[in-house]
């Protein structure tokens, strides 16, 4: 018998919990338009992937951002060498450029706190192993994306204890609720060295207002502990209320600076999960120093800083990117949630991230877990979608589910939309219309084909900002 | 006051010991034949910059491998959505294919057992998670890489158990060394869960001869702990005998092993010079590991730009064989005319035929046999020779005197420049040296030439000289005894 580990044989890497079943369906029979119109849709998966025809061109443009064009060949050996752990200068300061045009320029980041890791999920491991020793524990707001799991404990032997959000409250974040978490937490004599946040909030997709995070700001500082602020969904903020991010709030109100951290990434802003690019940016001198070391385990390969420092370099390529990327969100996103609307489906209203909490209490059986698991075997099997029910998220109260709705294109939506509508539908007794989310104060009609409201929001002639009246349809009135 | 982890407060990044201050030294003055003539010489960093025109043309050739250009843009979608942790199947072809190629293909690596890792420093803590709990412990012969006391430690909680090597005997690892170190761990109540061999040696730049290599498998099968085997400098063997790897030793008749022991740590860093790509590869013939290490890559993937490169060239099979032979043809010259000469100088070094370094004999030139002494001829070294090498200390050699000395990191000016610079430093204090033939390149007389470049262009005549070719007789002054 061959010992390994208790951390290798142990569970801690997640991957056993029902948020991976929906996986493993997609995976034997995943939709495509042509070869499998039957298969599963994927909508389990927080991509963002629509605005690559926007990046193509660029790339098109600027062949020196490579380091195998003519252009850019003479840069591949001292890049192919760069292993410097500080990583390229004109990186950290096109990422902390990026970073500072994503909160409208309202804060700047300094180049010098730049530290990278292996994407997000590396940052979130770093970050743990920098401040908490095994058996110490952060503080985790529920619903929280279930990755955290994995990535805040399963190497460092760190603890994690929910603070519970409820819906009734639109699942903000209270005092009442941190101060019970915290002193749950001594309860069970765990040391609390944080409080890790994601803002905008996966899988919410809302944004924390002024006065939470200024009460979140006040609570670490009175209890002496780091806050963590994962800002991954920073530029999917796609309409009013405009982001506020800790980097802002904290040069408003008193707060040692040692306790705060972000984490970021460029995996959903700009849709490079694959490139790996994570980011923890610290305002404590010694955690920045100590991760810098670290990052040696995940650093950022050389080949694609040299691709982003360019790309991001670029203000006018930044610039067009972030508003693009937000007006696709924005178009997405109102004819996603108004089309549920349309059969009586509500979603948590909400304005950031690449997917909506959508409501589905009224079709639970019963609230409980087991009955939303019964539901979501039925979305996944008989529906075909490939949703995210709440409770991977830790979810406090059954009923919720991620819909993730920027990483298809939009025949794919139409057909998943027409899936929806089919099953409720078939099963409409159990349905009474709700007007949930009420992002205009315009009638909604129910239209005769779907496809003809999608050209109206799809129309090339001026394009919608995400100001603009939602057209009137011509169409059917709703069902009452 | 605000308070950070244990691991973030104490020193287990390794950063605060002396292998650090020659960097320092180099950093504040660097090197540049313009612009810092007098500068410190680089020679304590293990790169291997001697291919880049090769990889160059390989590159403007084959557009496709990038996902910026005209040809490659159709995938860069594709691509920078793809974060699967299994990585991409023509990746790990790739990489299974080079892997093979650079042990002769006399064995075959499973594409599917390849896992990627933020390069081979989380190549290593990754394996080290896998395989032992925190307090426990691996047995690492030395000398070793002094990264290892970071990679397999800091985080890991990990402990490492020296197996000391003696020059009396070319510093080869015994059995007897092994079952000492082994004791050794049981008397400071360790629990030994495996052993790491990095071969060829990083600092020696030899290799493990078959029968050293059987004698450890036979040992870690013994104990039913595991073998980790480093073999990042697999490719950069450049002369005879021909690297013997462990995935070779475990196929053989007469050895028995349980191969859910044995693990292989990879890196594209030494063998083609892409440090900052961050390749890393764990292969493990251990399912359970392969199946656990692929889980924890996600906190250190190759990015999947570079992932696209890569598969692209190291698929390119008439690339692959002239690359390595190029490699090797480089190094063997390089290698061969550093080590001639610092023997005209009568300086010595272990006999060596791999890696990208020599390991320097300075044991005549200490004041006494003691680290204190070595470490003084360091800082003369660094600070008045103007090198950066690494002191044997750093690699927790057991004899002070030793020091490795990297070469294959600079172009051809700048090691005349080293070469004169301690050239100069030797004959200076020459009544402290007894000229030593230690290395024994060839048998053919050398003989000291009144000028280094003449014999340099000797080495660089355009007719390649294959590693079997002897060595081109000077007309030059005789040698002093």
């Amino acid at each position: 018998m061959v010992s390994m580990s208790k951390i290798a044989t142990g569970n801690g890497h997640g991957e056993n919990s029902p948020y991976f079943d929906g996986w493993k369906a997609y995976e034997t029979n995943p939709f495509h338009p042509i070869d499998r119109p039957d298969g599963v849709i994927q909508m389990g998966l927080a991509e963002n992937q629509l605005c690559f025809k926007f990046i193509k061109k660029w790339l098109m443009e600027h062949p020196e951002a490579s380091l195998c064009t003519a252009e850019g060949v003479n840069r591949f050996k001292e890049t192919a060498l760069f292993q410097d752990y500080h990583g390229m200068p004109e990186f950290r300061q096109a990422v902390a450029k990026f970073m500072g045009k994503v909160r409208g320029d309202r804060v700047k980041f300094d180049p010098d706190r730049i530290v990278m890791s292996g994407g997000a999920t590396g940052a979130h491991e770093m970050v743990a192993f920098c401040l908490a020793d095994p058996g110490e524990a952060l503080l985790v707001p529920t619903p929280y994306y279930p990755g955290f799991d994995r990535d805040l404990r399963w190497r460092t032997g760190v603890e994690l204890v929910p603070v519970i959000c409820e819906s009734s409250h639109n699942f903000q974040i209270t005092r009442t609720a941190m101060e019970a978490a915290y002193e749950k937490a001594q309860e069970a004599n765990l040391k609390v060295k944080g409080l890790l946040i994601t803002n905008p909030s996966n899988p919410l997709g809302t944004i924390m207002d002024r006065e939470t995070l200024k009460s979140i700001v006040k609570f670490i500082n009175e209890k002496n502990i780091h806050l963590i602020g994962d800002e991954i969904y920073a530029a999917t903020v796609f309409k009013d209320p405009e982001f506020v991010s800790i980097s802002e709030v904290i040069q408003e109100v008193e707060c040692n600076h040692d306790l705060i951290h972000i984490v970021y990434s460029l995996s959903k802003d700009m849709g490079f999960p694959g490139f790996r690019v994570g980011i923890v940016y610290s305002y404590n001198d010694a955690v920045v120093n100590c991760a810098r070391k670290m990052s040696s385990y995940g650093l950022v390969s050389s080949q694609t800083q040299h691709l982003i420092a360019t790309m991001l370099n670029d203000d006018d390529f930044v610039h067009n990117f972030i508003m693009e990327s937000k007006e696709q969100l924005f178009k997405r996103h109102k004819y996603f949630t108004w089309s549920l609307s349309q059969v009586g489906i509500g979603s948590l209203k909400s304005n950031g991230g690449l997917f909506i909490w959508m409501d589905l209490r009224k079709l639970l059986k019963e609230k409980t877990f087991d009955a939303e698991m019964d539901l979501w075997r039925v979305i996944i099997n008989e529906v075909k979608l490939n949703v995210s029910p709440g409770s991977s998220f830790h979810c406090h109260e059954p009923g919720w589910f991620r819909v993730c709705f920027a990483n298809m294109e939009d025949n794919t939506m139409e057909v998943a939309l027409s899936r929806i509508r089919s099953f409720i539908l078939k099963n409409n007794e159990s349905i009474v219309p709700r007007k949930l989310c009420r992002r205009s104060s315009l009638k909604l009609s129910l239209p005769r084909s779907l496809s003809r409201r999608m050209d109206d929001f799809m129309s090339p002639a001026g394009i919608m900002s995400p100001h603009s009246p939602l057209p009137q349809s011509p169409l059917v009135r709703a069902r009452t």
